[in-house]
């Protein structure tokens, strides 16, 4: 069973936004999208370790801030012509409260 | 049940519309397709190369019989469909296999015509159309020696110079006195017939063919005149007839083609039809660019959004021989209403002719240097008013400004291992190779597979030029650009319904023009928000989420993922408080680098986003704002020391600088907007590279637009003179009113102006004292709302706070 660390609450997260939570293994992008899904990605492109957290969110997407990937938000996978993966953390939000597992 | 869908015809026009639809709904339809050939879909485009030896069959495959596989749709290859019975809804193939149809999509493409002299129907004579053919071909290069090509144009000289690279001796006949007469027109075909001479081909012109000679194979070729010469292998290659066979067999309304209407419906409402078979407004079209329009169109249509329209298409010609850049496009040979401007240099292989109608450009052909192909096409297409550009039209593009392509570009003639897209490394050989070996048709497919012209752009061009003497004439830019693949609709379109329908924000302008996706994407957001800022400034909804970072942040994000600050320094000038302030604070936040920018301002580097808003926070107590570095948006003045110090100074001009800086910061731009002011016309503050420059002379001061020292070097245009400082700003607001109003986001003024011309800015603004006054004061209205410094909204006035705090620490 993984432990679920509690990081904060829906709306410290703008709509179509995303936070930074300082993890023991860098920084972790947490996103909300509009339809008030969240989701928990390592904050660094596999491309050149861009910010994903500072890109722009639309659907289950996020593009990233320097080159323009685009990352799928529930699994990390970059999304094609480009290739690769952005480690993803599981998450999950519990009567308004956002949970992460390392 | 799923309705079905059948295709007839395998080829490339009618699985680019599958395509199509299965990007637009996977689950609508079962999908049946019935092809005549034992193959899976293969761009027949390259079949030239192929039989040049430059490619194989298997780098020309579009969709190999896994994609059917993979995708769910049913292939029945090597299966002719003979009859349709449209009363029960069933296509009937040549080995008795039926398939039911909802809905029937008819891409039969084009047949060879035949000359039907005696002989034609010889053995070892051929046309040029299929694998086949190019199978034959091979396979008699290797047996024998003559071949005689019939028919001198796209088709046929793409064959000649295959078979002659297979090592036959090639003879190519033709009817008229020019080679390719339909594209080129005397003096390009000359020039093209003798290149190809030197290369070894032989011609026979003015030749009209009699007879194919032989009798249990072809043996030679006689001619009206009398002449005979002895040939192994007769290739056709006299045209194409679309192929209406099986249409009019089922009584189909069909003329020269499938008649279908602007929906891609032919006269059976459950029939549609695309590709070389089809007839629209009375033209028929043997070039992909249309197919792959009509493609778009019809799966629209059947996926039952009924939102296209397919108006027809304007096409341009290349030719796919290696080593040979020649380009035609609309009337090229003109008449008694139109003029000519002809660029001719027969050492250098180059000869340029443009054809003018009423200072629009009317056709084009070029040969040896095409690069400007796609320009004159674009230019051609939008009907653009070429008068302001008039005398350096034939110098091309490049001439109005390049970085440094200008002089090496013909795509042609460079090799595979030279560099094309200096930002991102892309050589010539890495773009060609993804085309043939991914399918790649547009401009946009090559971007996202190689990142060629992905980054600045200045390289597009040369990359149009490369996929299409990779494509040959089958590739042209497309003609409507949608916005981005979240609409339909283009920046053009979109700007005018936020006026029309007053569209305040961008979440909703998404709702109201029925945006395909949920949220839009990084491209369209930015340019929706901003249209929003643009037309409705007073009632806008500003959405920081729908910017980028950098506007968002108020700073400039740096490839490690902290930021730059630039303060604000008006008109350059600086005095020893300010200095010693940001000294102070660059200590206080341990800023690693310092530097003074091209715009005469001082960026402090390497600053992580949670102490942006404390370092504002002591900028602002020292008095300084936003400088608005990061921003689609004014940026800076640039200034010289004018008349209060230069001994060469005829005005003021720092303070001129100073004076517009205030009136004209934290106004949102469709891109960038730098300014710059000169004392005197030795121009030191480089004001003729700005996008509004302003030079001071001893009777006033002369105001230029559209200049760029970036990605093209372009100087700008003189906008006019004037005598007082209050017309300097007043002519200076509306220019950028009117540039904001007028531009599609992420136009610099460079191009905006070659686009509409400066006839049009100097209409607006020289010409018309009320229009100039009432787009200065819509821009003083909107500073209302946007001068506002967003460093002190956010280091003390709670705008934002999220924004920069992490969430939460954790382990």
């Amino acid at each position: 069973m993984a432990d679920w660390i509690e990081v904060g609450v829906l709306d410290d997260i703008p709509k179509l936004g995303s936070r930074v939570v300082e993890g023991p293994d860098g920084d972790i992008a947490i996103f909300r999208n509009s339809k008030d899904e969240v989701f928990a990605l390592k904050d660094a492109c596999p491309h050149k370790q861009g910010p994903l957290s500072q890109g722009i969110v639309h659907d289950k997407t996020v593009t990233c801030p320097l080159h323009n990937w685009k990352i799928e938000l529930d699994t990390g996978v970059v999304k094609a012509p480009d290739e690769g993966c952005a480690g993803r953390y599981d998450i999950k939000l519990e009567s308004n409260q956002i949970f992460i597992a390392l | 049940m799923k309705e079905k869908l059948v295709l007839i015809g395998n080829g490339m026009a009618g699985m680019r519309t599958i395509e199509e639809l299965l990007d637009l709904d996977k689950e609508m339809y079962d999908i049946t397709v019935f092809g005549a050939e034992p193959y899976g879909n293969y761009n027949r485009i390259l079949l030239s190369p192929v039989l040049a030896g430059e490619k194989t069959i298997e780098e020309i495959m579009l969709n190999d019989e896994q994609w059917y596989m993979d995708n769910n749709v049913k292939l029945h290859k090597g299966k002719a469909i003979v009859n349709i019975d449209r009363k029960k809804q069933v296509v009937i193939a040549d080995d008795g296999t039926e398939e039911k149809y909802d809905r029937l999509l008819l891409a039969t493409g084009s047949n060879p015509f035949i000359i039907p002299v005696p002989g034609h129907d010889l053995p070892g004579v051929i046309s040029f159309r299929d694998i086949y053919d190019v199978d034959q071909m091979l396979d008699a290069s290797k047996k024998h020696q003559h071949a005689v090509v019939i028919g001198g144009g796209l088709l046929g000289l793409e064959a000649a110079n295959g078979l002659m690279l297979q090592g036959m001796s090639v003879t190519v006949v033709h009817l008229g006195d020019v080679l390719m007469e339909r594209q080129m027109d005397t003096v390009a075909g000359e020039m093209l017939k003798k290149s190809l001479e030197e290369r070894g081909l032989n011609f026979l012109m003015g030749a009209s063919t009699e007879a194919v000679l032989g009798e249990d194979h072809v043996k030679g070729v006689r001619f009206k005149n009398g002449m005979e010469i002895s040939a192994d292998l007769v290739v056709m290659a006299v045209g194409i007839r679309p192929n209406i066979e099986l249409a009019e067999k089922i009584g189909l309304h069909c003329e020269k083609g499938v008649v279908v209407n602007d929906t891609m419906q032919t006269y059976d409402p459950k029939i549609y039809s695309v590709g070389e078979c089809v007839q629209h407004r009375g033209q028929a079209y043997g070039l992909v660019a249309p197919l792959f329009e009509q493609a778009k169109v019809c799966a629209n249509h059947l996926a039952k959004m009924g939102i296209g329209r397919y108006e027809g298409s304007v096409t341009s010609t290349k030719l796919k021989v290696t080593g040979i850049d020649l380009f035609s496009a609309g009337d090229f040979n003109g008449d008694e209403t139109t003029e000519d401007i002809v660029m001719k240099d027969v050492n250098r292989g180059i000869y340029k002719k443009v054809v003018l109608k009423d200072n629009k450009i009317h056709g084009a052909v070029m040969y040896g240097d095409t690069v400007d192909g796609a320009w004159y096409f674009q230019l051609m297409r939008d009907e653009t008013d070429v008068s302001d550009i008039r005398e350096h039209l034939m110098f091309g593009q490049s001439h109005l400004g390049d970085s440094g392509h200008g002089g090496h570009n013909a795509a042609a003639a460079m090799t595979d291992d030279m560099e094309v897209c200096g930002c991102n490394g892309v050589t010539k050989g890495c773009i060609t190779k993804a085309i043939t070996s991914k399918g790649l048709f547009t401009l946009d497919d090559v971007r996202s597979h190689t990142k060629a012209s992905n980054s600045c752009g200045s390289c597009t061009g040369l990359v149009e030029q490369i996929i299409s003497s990779t494509l040959g004439g089958d590739y042209t830019a497309t003609d409507h650009k949608p916005l981005c693949k979240c609409t339909e609709m283009t920046h053009e379109e979109v700007r005018i319904a936020f006026k029309e329908q007053h569209l305040t924000s961008a979440l909703g302008a998404m709702e109201k023009l029925n945006w395909r996706t949920d949220d839009g994407c990084h491209v369209c957001r930015p340019a929706l928000n901003y249209y929003a800022i643009v037309n409705w400034p007073a009632e806008a909804i500003d959405d920081p989420r729908s910017r980028f970072i950098n506007e968002r942040a108020h700073a400039n994000i740096q490839k490690d993922g902290t930021y730059s600050v630039i303060p604000r320094m008006w008109g350059g000038v600086t005095n020893p408080k300010e200095l010693r302030a940001i000294a102070d604070i660059a200590d206080k936040y341990e800023v690693p680098t310092v530097k003074v920018t091209g715009g005469q301002r001082i960026d402090l580097l390497g600053i992580k986003k949670q102490d942006l808003p404390l370092m504002w926070k002591d900028l602002n107590d020292a008095g300084m704002v936003s400088g608005h570095a990061y921003g689609k948006s004014l940026r800076t003045v640039k200034t010289c020391v004018g008349k209060e110090w230069c001994r060469f100074g005829t005005q003021d001009s720092t303070a001129m600088g100073i004076k517009l800086e205030q009136l004209t910061w934290g106004s949102w731009m469709p891109h960038k907007f730098k300014i710059a002011v000169s004392g005197c016309p030795r121009n030191c503050a480089e004001a003729t590279i700005k996008d509004f420059g302003v030079v001071a002379v001893d009777s006033g001061w002369e105001l230029h637009v559209g200049g760029n020292g970036g990605i093209k070097v372009r100087a700008t245009d003189l906008l006019c003179k004037v005598s007082t400082e209050e017309e300097v700003i007043e002519y200076c607001q509306a220019f950028i009113q009117l540039y904001r109003e007028d531009a599609n986001y992420l136009d610099r003024t460079a191009p905006w102006i070659e686009r509409v011309g400066l006839t049009f800015v100097k209409q607006q603004i020289v010409e018309n004292d009320a229009l100039r006054k009432e787009l200065s004061d819509r821009f003083v209205e909107s500073q209302t709302y946007f001068q506002t410094d967003p460093w002190a909204e956010r280091a003390t006035g709670g705008v934002e706070s999220n924004e920069f705090a992490p969430l939460k620490k954790i382990g």
